[in-house]
């Protein structure tokens, strides 16, 4: 019994070990290595002599007067993930709805050219939108002259129309994944619950309010959740699509802000500390909103 | 009656409407980078919208591999991305098999440590881990990059295959016991086998992760024969330079695979996420 015991650990632990040992040293080692850069004074000219200097750094982060403003980049992060949450999750629910109609042929094939967007790689999609928002020859240019008689518009190169012009590159290929968990939670809703209503009499509306949405609700939370942290943190859209920020380093989002920091201007210590704000606000968020869901959710069963 | 019959067809056409209207929006700017790829080099920068441009050619589908290292950097993804894909499924298999069946201490940390990783911003990892190999002289080098990838990836398979075999039944492990396996064998020659369906999602995740990767690469890799796909790629966009007709046709290559593998397998990627919370 004894051995047997001490063979089941041995055996647990060569399950688990090089898991663990690779995670160590990948995540768990540079996360406290990236506290440790947070705390020095290490950039580009403190490379071997850094040393380090306590909460300098994050003092700078809130504090320093730099361009752009930490504040204003917050607050764009803010909206541009709202912004693109809400299109997200009501395009998705509602090309979902639509399309799990039983009365729709051919379904396969929409959701196949629909899913298209999130199949697309991202580095390509933000690189080709960027292309088809050149003021000259960018075909949204050419769309809106050509058809619409509206004056094109120099999408790059002011910071409104760029931040305009990343957020519909995302709202684009964000769409696809809520659509598909959508449909994937909509599927599961047993018949017998519409035809019951019907008997009822409930209106379109009616069913729609209290029994689809309450039930694709379980599904959506998780989805809201994972959709809010990737879209928050997506740096591959915002870099690329507003060349690092162009124009004039005006069109950041927090992640390709510290980003630049980092490998742009060298400035690890500032950029580890930022990159612990950045975190610390999403694990807030993602607690109290995953806690509030859990709350509501127990008043709808 | 008669209203209702009315009303139903209206709602479908509606729908028809929408969901092609939503199809175009979908399939243009995808349709955009093929007519990039066919663009002759007088043709790049055109203001016409024609869906195929005058003079369409693959000339740029045949420079890329004649004048540019475009092969070498196709097989430098490739192993890059093989190898990653390897570490992630033998690393995920197993720890997400423990994780899903065993009790040990840390393993709550450990599970909600994996889910807290996925709130890092990229910089968050990128930053000491680029320090750490510039450190220990691995930045410009295949193990540096096939590092970074494995990290990145290994929390999300693990989850993943844990996820998996959580809908595994119990009672087959029993079964194995009672016929003499140990716990090794039974892992290995009941449960490993009807894991496959994740194995492979894991197998496709990881690889076209990396696969498609450009961020991170563009930060480790610096020489050009040790470039990846989308490193090239970057090279030929330069705000539509002489090279966007091959940064079209790049973009159409590396994006066949992907989308091929994607559309078979989306409905298997989101399951994971749907099939917990459904069934309550």
């Amino acid at each position: 019994m004894q051995s047997q015991t001490l063979r089941h650990r041995i055996y647990l632990f060569i399950l688990v070990a090089p898991a663990f040992v690779v995670l160590f040293g990948v995540v768990i080692y540079p996360f406290f290595y990236n506290i440790v850069l947070s705390l020095s004074n290490m950039n580009l000219r403190h490379i071997r002599d850094w040393r380090i200097i306590g909460f300098g750094q994050y003092i700078k982060v809130f504090t320093e007067p730099s361009q752009p403003d930490f504040y204003v980049v917050f607050l764009k992060t803010v909206i541009w993930t709202v912004v693109n949450l809400f299109f997200h999750v009501v395009l998705g629910v509602f090309l979902a709805l639509v399309l799990n109609q039983k009365e729709i042929r051919g379904k396969a094939i929409f959701r196949a050219i629909l899913v298209l967007p999130w199949a697309v790689p991202q580095l390509i999609v933000a690189l080709t939108w960027r292309g088809m928002f050149n003021y000259e020859y960018g075909s949204i240019n050419l769309m809106l002259t050509q058809w619409f008689n509206i004056p094109g518009v120099q999408w790059l190169r002011h910071p409104l129309e760029a931040f305009i012009a990343v957020i519909i590159t995302n709202v684009w290929l964000g769409f696809p994944f809520m659509m598909v968990i959508a449909l994937g939670a909509l599927q599961s809703i047993p018949h017998d619950l519409y035809e019951a209503s019907d008997i009822d009499g409930a209106s379109w509306y009616h069913k729609l309010r209290h029994i689809t949405l309450p039930l694709i609700r379980p599904v959506m939370v998780p989805a809201i959740t994972l959709g809010t942290i990737w879209t928050f943190n997506n740096l591959n859209i915002v870099w690329l699509v507003s060349n690092a920020g162009e124009p004039s380093d005006q069109t950041h989002l927090l992640v390709s802000f510290v980003y630049k920091a980092a490998f742009n201007f060298y400035r690890y210590g500032y950029g580890a500390a930022l990159s612990m704000v950045i975190f610390f606000i999403l694990l807030v968020f993602s607690l109290t909103f995953m806690r509030k869901s859990k709350a509501t959710q127990n008043v709808y069963s | 009656m008669v209203r209702r019959k009315n009303t139903t067809t209206l709602r479908i056409t509606a729908s028809y409407v929408v969901l092609m209207v939503f199809s175009l929006v979908a399939l243009y700017p995808v349709w955009q980078i093929f007519n990039i790829s066919l663009r002759p080099s007088d043709r790049l920068l055109s203001t016409s919208l024609e869906l195929i441009p005058a003079n369409a050619s693959f000339g740029n589908y045949s420079a890329l591999f004649t004048e540019r290292p475009f092969l070498l950097w196709m097989l430098n993804s490739t192993f890059i991305a093989l190898t990653v894909t390897l570490t992630g499924v033998a690393l995920a298999s197993t720890c997400g098999y423990a994780f899903s069946r065993y009790s040990f201490i840390g393993k709550k940390i450990g599970l909600l440590s994996l889910l807290v990783t996925q709130m890092f911003p990229a910089t968050m990892l990128l930053l000491p881990m680029y320090i750490m190999l510039v450190q220990l002289h691995l930045v410009n080098s295949y193990l540096g990059i096939v590092i970074m990838y494995s990290a990145t990836a290994l929390p999300f398979c693990i989850w993943q295959m844990k996820g998996y075999y959580d809908t595994i039944p119990t009672s087959l492990e029993e079964a194995g016991k009672i016929d003499g396996c140990n716990e090794f064998q039974t892992f290995v020659r009941i449960i490993f086998p009807l894991a496959a369906p994740a194995l492979v999602i894991t197998a496709l995740f990881s690889f076209m992760s990396a696969w498609t990767e450009y961020v991170v690469a563009a930060q480790i890799l610096q020489d050009t024969e040790l470039w990846t796909l989308p490193l090239g790629l970057k090279s030929f966009e330069s705000n539509m330079g002489s090279e966007w007709g091959l940064y079209g046709a790049a973009s159409v290559i590396v994006t066949i695979p992907v989308v091929v593998l994607f559309l078979s397998l989306s409905r298997w990627l989101v399951s994971g996420l749907t099939l917990g919370s459904v069934k309550e």
